[in-house]
């Protein structure tokens, strides 16, 4: 295999990329290497040495902890229990939650034999039983899976000495959303979940 | 080859980037995989939740083929039990049950319409999920039984009797009196009444321990341990909630 194949090969793994896209990208990088090629090199060399994942939430970042954990500014009572990075990428983005994340890596699934000593909870237990922890939000997908493990956490949770508050995110309608766009579940989530 | 049924979505497997391997449960063609381009995607996640009833289309070149399967929702059962820990830790269990025990391809119509039964039941009132105790232990019992692997639960093993039945054999899945178990009563599996008559619909929270110690014990031993796997990770957490409240 010569050096352009392998190039393809590994890009062809990503993401969103075939092979044949995977072709274009590569074609791209060669064209261009200074501008293109090496700059990548040298980043993705950077990312691998520096970017590592967070001991007290498992987010991943450049710093152990990372700079949401270091950060003075946010609410270290209000933890966001998230199933994985992306989530909490999501949630940054949005700028939404001023306070902590726990990145669980996963949720209980039946079919691919995640059990709960497979994810992140015992950092989660350990830092509500090291207290000030007010409150526990779990921000988990609207799946059968996701509401498996939230059943399980809030269990769990509540056995716990100095129980926090546990919240779950909202479900329904989405900004934007018409109604006669949306599937039944979501309409019955909305509809069950309905206020005053 | 092409079939359109209704069926009830058993479990989702990733395949690919996007797609996803399906597995449902239907009346007239039993258990069955495809594969539905784009089944991890925004759109389709929600139809692809277990315990979903769903307008089922199977297309393929050959029967053998594994072929491709879309989906029109019929009754989003999963959407209402997610708020309700009991309703979803039952609906989960019997998915994964199903899911893992039934054989491809064949028609199981007693299963099928006992799971029909349940989920929808489960998500017409998912805060009265008790109610729907009795009728998921006769589903398991009736599942052992359609997969060639019935209790006994006619007379007593050692007297004969078919009155005071109230013991299982772990061994032989024939039911025990109370008199006939003397002293291995301690050995012996607690058979609650409502695997023995079917017009029981509310049982107790021991009765609900029990009943799912009996049948997971010989689907664990008969339906998953020949096929050398665990009994579903579903199916353990529902017996742990039971125990836990009873």
């Amino acid at each position: 295999m010569t050096e352009i194949e392998r190039l393809i090969a590994l890009l062809s793994r990503l993401p969103g990329l075939g092979p044949r896209s995977a072709r274009r990208a590569a074609l791209a990088l060669l064209s261009e290497p200074q501008q293109r090629l090496l700059p990548l090199a040298a980043a993705l060399g950077d990312a691998a040495r520096a970017v590592r994942a967070c001991t007290t939430c498992g987010n991943l970042d450049t710093s152990d902890p990372c700079r949401i954990c270091t950060d003075p500014s946010r609410d270290r009572s209000l933890v966001c229990v998230v199933e994985g990075v992306g989530d909490l990428w999501a949630l940054e983005r949005a700028a939404v939650h001023r306070g902590v994340y726990q990145v669980l890596g996963g949720v209980l699934s039946a079919l691919s034999g995640t059990g709960p000593e497979d994810l992140n909870i015992a950092p989660l237990l350990a830092r509500i039983e090291a207290g000030g922890v007010r409150e526990v939000i779990l921000a988990l997908g609207a799946t059968v899976d996701g509401a498996t493990t939230a059943h399980f956490l809030a269990d769990r949770l509540a056995t716990l000495d100095e129980a926090p508050l546990v919240s779950r995110v909202g479900q329904g309608v989405p900004m934007g959303g018409a109604l006669d766009a949306l599937d039944d579940g979501t309409l019955a989530a909305a509809l069950m979940a309905r206020r005053a | 080859m092409e079939w359109i049924a209704p069926g009830i979505v058993l479990s989702a497997a990733p395949y690919g980037e996007s797609g996803a391997v399906i597995h449902v449960l239907t009346e007239q063609h039993g258990a069955w995989r495809g594969l539905a381009r784009g089944g991890q995607g925004r759109r389709q996640t929600p139809l692809w939740q277990p315990g979903n009833l769903v307008s089922l289309r199977w297309v393929a070149r050959l029967a053998d083929q594994l072929g491709t399967l879309t989906g029109e929702p019929v009754h989003a059962s999963a959407a209402f039990v997610l708020a309700a820990p009991d309703a979803l830790s039952m609906l989960a269990s019997c998915c994964a049950v199903a899911d893992g025990a039934l054989p491809e391809r064949e028609a199981h119509k007693p299963v099928f319409d006992g799971l029909l039964s349940l989920v929808t039941r489960l998500s017409l009132a998912p805060d009265r999920a008790s109610d729907c105790r009795a009728d998921l232990l006769r589903w398991e019992r009736d599942l052992l039984a359609e997969l060639g692997f019935g209790l006994d639960l006619s007379a007593c093993a050692v007297t004969g009797a078919s009155d005071d039945l109230v013991y299982v054999s772990p061994r032989s899945g024939r039911a025990v009196s109370r008199a006939g178990a003397g002293e291995w009563a301690g050995r012996l599996l607690t058979l609650p009444e409502a695997l023995l008559d079917d017009t029981i619909a509310h049982i107790s929270d021991p009765d609900w321990r029990d009943g799912l110690r009996l049948t997971g014990h010989f689907l664990d031993r008969d339906v998953f341990g020949n096929r050398h796997r665990p009994l579903p990770a579903a199916r353990i957490r529902l017996a742990d909630r039971a125990a836990l409240s009873a």
